[in-house]
């Protein structure tokens, strides 16, 4: 259709002057972040995109053609980075939108005589300039939500360690809500930890779970159960004051569990369980400790 | 038909289960053990499932009447060697086993029955 590669080869003409428009308008639009990117950085993007955007143009206006692949994964290189520099959806399509206004002053300048024309051209780069737009947010979103994933799976990592305190005695300090997924993958890596130093009581420390509610209590009674078939018994530790009165608020039902306020509590039953014993080291002359057996038990 | 051999330790009796348990190997177990409970006086049964992969929750109930009926005739059964997949299963399918001690293996559940049969001379263990 050579109406279409007309247009192309117009705006390939005229390509320094709609850099530089288009440049401007970007510069004094407010959406612009002068303190995540710089000018110098902004008009080699625009200048780069604007080649390729010619070039795929001379080719098909259809954005879904071969032709504009190289332009699209520009623009989506782009906004990746820009997703990760922390712009905001408006800030990012801004950079394919403002484009509009020099290829509309072009459009207008070539067919001031033919009404139609002009019509139909304007019609036409505004659906493809808006197809665009539209790609450039749904990689925005695609980026933000691997962000996130990612986000989650490294948390999921991070905050299951059980710990041994002892001989017999394991310890599970949760921090952050459960949530299912997050049970499961503390669940099991209790149980596996209780196979492997053959415990026999495990701690949960609950004092970094934000919220307990009526689910979350459901999970912690569901690891306990699992620990207990195992032939372990749990302790719930680190209850504060405004979860235990929510606890009870809720009607949750905690009976069969042992429960203590601190971690110290709940270790302390423990070592009287597993038949240890600690006691404060009375120093002699000779820096020894008077509270040795007792330690060699648990050891 | 498959059976699974009850072996008499002491007073207690150990049941290792080593095939994959489906129902009729079940109900048969139930009932040879609970003959055997009553002709050795056996005191305590340990049932032994480490080598069990797979449970349902016939099983899962299974394991519970099996426990219930040693009790009645006032032996003590003791689960030991479940392993953590299993239980995963057995809390998902709602089957807690309450009422039913377990312990980590066949040492440490030995250590449970005989503890518990001390306690029992003063009364029934507490849990």
């Amino acid at each position: 259709m050579p109406q279409k590669t007309q247009l192309a080869g117009d705006i390939r003409d005229q390509q320094d002057r709609i850099l530089n428009d288009w440049v401007n308008y970007q510069l004094s639009a407010g959406t612009l972040r002068r303190d995540l990117i710089k000018e110098q950085e902004l008009r080699e993007a625009s200048r780069q995109f604007l080649g390729l955007f010619v070039t795929a143009l001379e080719d098909s206006e259809d954005i879904s053609t071969p032709s504009w692949k190289p332009a699209k994964e520009f623009l989506a290189d782009l906004t990746r980075t820009r997703a990760l520099q922390g712009f905001n959806p408006s800030e990012t399509a801004m950079f394919v939108f403002s484009l509009k206004q020099p290829v509309f002053d072009l459009v207008q300048r070539q067919n001031q005589h033919d009404a139609k024309k002009l019509g139909g051209d304007l019609w036409s780069m505004t659906l493809l300039l808006d197809k665009l737009g539209l790609y450039t947010m749904e990689i925005y979103q695609q980026s933000r939500d691997s962000i996130i994933q990612r986000q989650q799976q490294e948390m999921l990592e991070l905050s299951t360690p059980v710990v041994q305190l002892w001989d017999e005695v394991l310890a599970l300090p949760l921090i952050g809500t459960l949530d299912s997924g997050r049970t499961q993958v503390v669940m099991e890596a209790l149980l596996q930890r209780i196979v492997d130093t053959g415990a026999k009581i495990a701690i949960i420390d609950i004092t970094g779970v934000p919220t307990v509610d009526t689910l979350v209590a459901q999970h912690l009674m569901k690891t306990v159960s699992a620990a207990r078939l195992m032939g372990a018994d749990c302790i719930i530790s680190g209850i504060r004051p405004q979860i235990a009165q929510t606890i009870v608020h809720l009607g949750v039902n905690l009976r069969d569990i042992v429960t203590k306020a601190t971690l110290a509590d709940a270790f302390r039953v423990a070592l009287q369980r597993t038949g240890a014993s600690v006691a404060k080291a009375a120093l002699s002359a000779h820096g020894t400790t008077a509270s040795g057996d007792d330690q060699d038990e648990g050891n | 038909m498959e059976r699974i051999p009850i072996l008499k330790m002491g007073p207690y009796l150990l049941v290792t289960i080593q095939v994959d348990m489906h129902d009729r190997v079940a109900m048969t177990l139930q009932d040879e053990l609970t003959q055997q409970i009553v002709a050795h006086h056996a005191r305590g049964v340990l049932l032994d499932i480490s080598s069990v992969n797979v449970v349902d929750s016939f099983i899962g109930r299974m394991i519970g009447n099996i426990a219930g009926i040693s009790r009645v005739l006032d032996a003590e059964t003791v689960v030991v060697g479940m392993r953590p997949a299993v239980a995963i299963t057995l809390v998902e399918l709602g089957m807690a086993l309450p009422g039913v001690r377990t312990a980590l293996n066949v040492d440490a559940g030995m250590a449970l029955l005989k503890s518990a049969g001390r306690i029992a001379t003063n009364g029934r263990p507490a849990r």
